[in-house]
Formats: structure tokens, C-alpha cells, sequence
């Protein structure tokens, strides 16, 4: 009866084996994964790295060509960084474009921050991308993270669409009496107007809420359900994440001894 | 002994003129008082200072045959007498159905297994068991409703407080309310504007009206009940 509750939701059978794994392990590994990711400098090390985050993208089923467009969504955040380095890096100059050289080392170092970022969000999507995000909560605090930093987490899973669906309502109402936005005084003070009410009604409606709870008996503490089973296919995959990442180190490591 | 005594209630909010100029208000077990008004009269506070979630200004509140006063007075008053708020939305924070049924039973002190032996049986008895594990800001308003009495009557409360319970329901869930609340052996105080609703289930009317709670002088012989 209790394990019915540790699988809100999610159907875990419907996808590859990699989602029937137990949450608290695909958010280890994930966590793990990124740390080793984030520490090698080796590029052969992180080729295999990101080919490793494709195969376990295969693993969780997930389609190929919108999880790599969203994949490239996050490469937005380091663009800059990406293109600049190669001509503000001093090194052995590999080409030029007008006054501007680019060095080698500076485009092996670009390439390397690319693979690391790209590796790592594809792994974090396959591993705990795929999670109910109420189940990341559950693994989250079985795996004794901060109980405020779940409890935070779980109040924005649950108001998130209760507060957009208020400000759907609200934008609504505006353009029923006519609004169209404008780069206008009025049109910055109405949104101002939104943005505040939003405010005071998320303020408000949380009074009621912790009301509620009060009504309830609610004592400062949360009493979470879930069981999550440590079954063999986990082990199993915990073992196989550990030789992996450490064969990703090695790697590294004879790139780098050489 | 009366179930609520509420006598001589004054309150106001902050900034605001006087909602409450001395409601008083008898509830006797075995009864389904309704509590009508306009909207703003002070139907809905009252209820928050039944279970003491606001302080009145001046008046006494005695439940369960005690004055209330401070905080801790109302823990035990809030574990017997079950508001369901007007927003369901307000009440559902737990994210998936049977925790939030739960989370009352787990408060009392329950262990896990009795707490969802209890969220089942409350769930059968309202036929609620195919919402059991569904995460509840997916429910549909009439399930929505359902599941927040679920969560009151876990606790298994001596009387019943509903604030405009068949707000935002069809007539097929406003019947099915009624059919639940009808079968429920708990007192209650029912604040609602529908007066049908109301004729089905109030055993007694009061109008809350300047701020004070009177017997309502029908208008039409749709109204009282």
C-alpha cells in the first residue's frame, strides 16, 4: 500500500529501464556525474563523458532530436564565453580574423567548457529530468537534503500553476476591457499594477494557507510519505555509474600523464 | 452542553470599520446550522474565530464546553471542530491526494500506517479511491472540493465548519455534496448563499446581518429552511 505512494504519478514502466531505476540513485549519479564532468580537463576524458550522457538519454527513452535542441538552449548561457575565449586566451595563434588572432589554447579551452556544460545538462536531463518533479522532492528528502529547502520546493511544484493561473485570469481581464501593451506609461504602470496584485495575493492566499494547515494540527513540521526500495537493478546501476565515472578519471588521467 | 458558544463577538480588521458587533452563535451537537448574510458581512470570519485563527476584539468563544482564549486553547478545538476553507485551493498544499489526507491524521500523532489506513477508509466513504494517488492541482474544482472535506473529516472532528462549500460546483457535484454531507452524523455550521442547498440540509437558519447573527425573517417562501 505505502509503495503506491512512493510512485506518484510518474509510470515508471512506461520508458527506458533508466526511469524504473529508484530516484534517490539517478539523482546521485547525476550529481556525481557533474562533478567529475566539471573536473576533468581532458579532452578525449570528456568526449567519453558526453558520450556517455547520449547513451543514457537512450536509456531513458527520451527523443533525441528536442532533447538536444534543449540541450543547445542552455549552450545560450555560454555562448559568449565559448567565442571569446579563443581570441582572449595568449597561445600559438591558429587563426585570425581582421586584428583579432585566435590561439589554440584558447579554442581547446573553449571546446572543453562546451563539452563539460553540454555533458553534464544532458546527463542531468536523462537522470533527473525524467522525475515527477514531486518525486525529486520525495528523493531530495530521503536523501536528507534540508528539510526547508524540499518543503520550498514542494509549496512551488504545488502554487506554481495555482499562482499562473491567477495571472492568466488577470491578464485576461485586462485585455477584456480593451489593454493592448504599448510602450506606454500606462502600459508600464498596469503591469506594475499586475506584478503587485500578484504580490498581495500570493502573500495573502499563503496566510490562508498556513490557516489551513493550523486547522489541521500543523506544528512546524512535515510529515512526509514515501518509500523508495533500494531494489538489485539499482545496486546494479549504482555499481555501473561508479565504474564508469571512474573510467572517465582514468582517462583523464593517462590524457593527462602522457 | 452546547458544541460552540460563541457570545457578544466584536472584530475588526486592521484599517477597516467593524465586521463583528456582537455575533453570538449556540451550536448544539446533532445540529446543521446555516449562517447567511451578504457577501462581507462577516460570515467567513466567523468561522476563522470559531477555530481561532483570528482573535475576536471583545466576546468570549467557549467550545467543547471550555473558553478559549490564547493559541494553545484552540490546538485541541481546531482537532474537533474541521473547517473546509472556500478555496479549495487554500486547503490542498500537499502534493498528491492521499498525502494531503494524511497530513491531518500524521499531525495528531498517528503513525504512518494508521494514518493511511484512516486516508483510505475516509476515501471509501466518500468514494474518492480512484483520486487516492492523483497530484491534487490536477483535480477538477468538484474533485477538488471532495477531497478537502476528505482531509477535514480524516480527523475525524465532532462538528463540521463549511465555508460556501458548493462554490464553483455543477449541480452534479452540488448533489453529490449534498448526499455526503447529508449522510454525515457531524454537526455542522454551514455559511452559503444557495438556498437550495441550504433547504436540504440546514436543521436551523441564522442571518448575519450589521454585524450580528438574527433568525431571518423569510422574504420569500423559497428562503429560510
Amino acid at each position: 500500500m505505502a509503495d503506491v505512494l512512493a510512485r506518484p504519478v510518474a509510470a515508471r514502466s512506461r520508458h527506458g529501464w533508466l526511469t524504473r531505476i529508484d530516484p534517490r540513485f539517478r539523482v546521485v549519479a547525476a550529481v556525481a556525474f557533474a562533478v567529475v564532468a566539471v573536473a576533468l580537463s581532458s579532452i578525449t576524458a570528456l568526449v567519453a563523458a558526453m558520450a556517455l550522457a547520449l547513451a543514457l538519454m537512450g536509456a531513458a527513452r527520451l527523443p533525441a532530436g528536442p532533447t538536444l535542441k534543449r540541450m543547445a538552449a542552455v549552450d545560450g548561457f555560454i555562448i559568449l564565453l565559448v567565442l571569446m575565449l579563443p581570441f582572449t586566451t595568449p597561445g600559438v595563434a591558429a587563426f585570425s580574423i581582421g586584428p583579432l588572432v585566435a590561439s589554440w589554447a584558447g579554442i581547446w579551452t573553449a571546446v572543453e567548457i562546451a563539452l563539460t556544460a553540454n555533458a553534464v545538462i544532458l546527463a542531468l536531463m536523462a537522470l533527473v529530468g525524467t522525475l515527477e518533479p514531486v518525486v525529486m522532492g520525495h528523493a531530495l528528502h530521503a536523501l536528507r537534503c534540508p528539510e526547508r529547502l524540499v518543503q520550498l520546493l514542494m509549496f512551488t511544484i504545488r502554487y506554481l500553476s495555482v499562482l499562473h493561473d491567477e495571472y492568466l485570469r488577470m491578464r485576461a481581464a485586462m485585455r477584456a476591457r480593451g489593454f493592448r501593451p504599448a510602450t506606454t506609461r500606462h502600459t508600464l504602470r498596469s503591469y506594475g499594477y499586475l506584478v503587485g496584485m500578484m504580490l498581495v495575493r500570493a502573500i495573502e492566499r499563503s496566510e490562508r494557507i498556513l490557516g489551513a494547515m493550523k486547522c489541521r494540527g500543523f506544528a512546524g513540521r512535515f510529515p512526509m510519505l514515501e518509500t523508495f526500495r533500494a531494489g538489485r537493478a539499482d545496486w546494479i546501476f549504482a555499481a555501473g555509474s561508479a565504474l564508469a565515472l571512474l573510467g572517465l578519471g582514468g582517462i583523464g588521467w593517462v590524457d593527462a600523464a602522457l | 452542553m452546547p458544541l460552540f458558544d460563541l457570545r457578544d463577538i466584536h472584530f475588526a480588521y486592521p484599517g477597516r470599520g467593524e465586521v463583528l458587533k456582537g455575533a453570538s452563535l449556540v451550536l448544539e451537537d446533532g445540529e446543521r446550522l446555516a449562517i447567511t448574510g451578504h457577501n462581507g458581512a462577516g460570515k467567513s470570519t466567523l468561522l476563522r474565530i470559531m477555530v481561532g485563527l483570528l482573535r475576536p476584539d471583545a466576546g468570549t468563544v467557549t467550545a467543547f464546553g471550555q473558553e478559549r482564549a490564547s493559541e494553545a486553547d484552540f490546538v485541541p478545538v481546531r482537532r474537533s471542530a474541521g473547517l473546509v476553507f472556500q478555496d479549495p485551493d487554500d486547503q490542498l498544499f500537499c502534493p498528491t491526494v492521499a498525502e494531503d489526507v494524511a497530513f491531518g491524521p500524521l499531525n495528531l500523532g498517528q503513525s504512518r500506517d494508521e494514518a493511511m489506513a484512516q486516508v483510505d477508509s475516509v476515501l471509501t466513504l466518500l468514494d474518492l479511491m480512484y483520486l487516492r494517488d492523483r497530484i491534487t492541482h490536477k483535480l477538477s474544482g468538484g474533485e477538488k472540493r471532495l477531497v478537502t472535506l476528505a482531509a477535514v473529516l480524516a480527523m475525524s472532528p465532532q462538528v463540521l465548519l463549511l465555508d460556501e462549500p458548493t462554490n464553483a460546483l455543477d449541480e452534479e457535484n452540488e448533489a453529490r455534496l449534498v448526499e455526503i454531507l447529508e449522510g454525515l452524523p457531524q454537526a455542522m455550521v454551514i455559511v452559503s448563499h444557495d438556498p437550495h442547498f441550504r433547504s436540504r440540509l440546514a436543521t436551523r437558519t441564522l442571518r448575519m446581518q450589521d454585524g450580528v447573527l438574527s433568525d431571518p425573517a423569510p422574504k420569500c417562501r423559497h428562503a429560510g429552511g
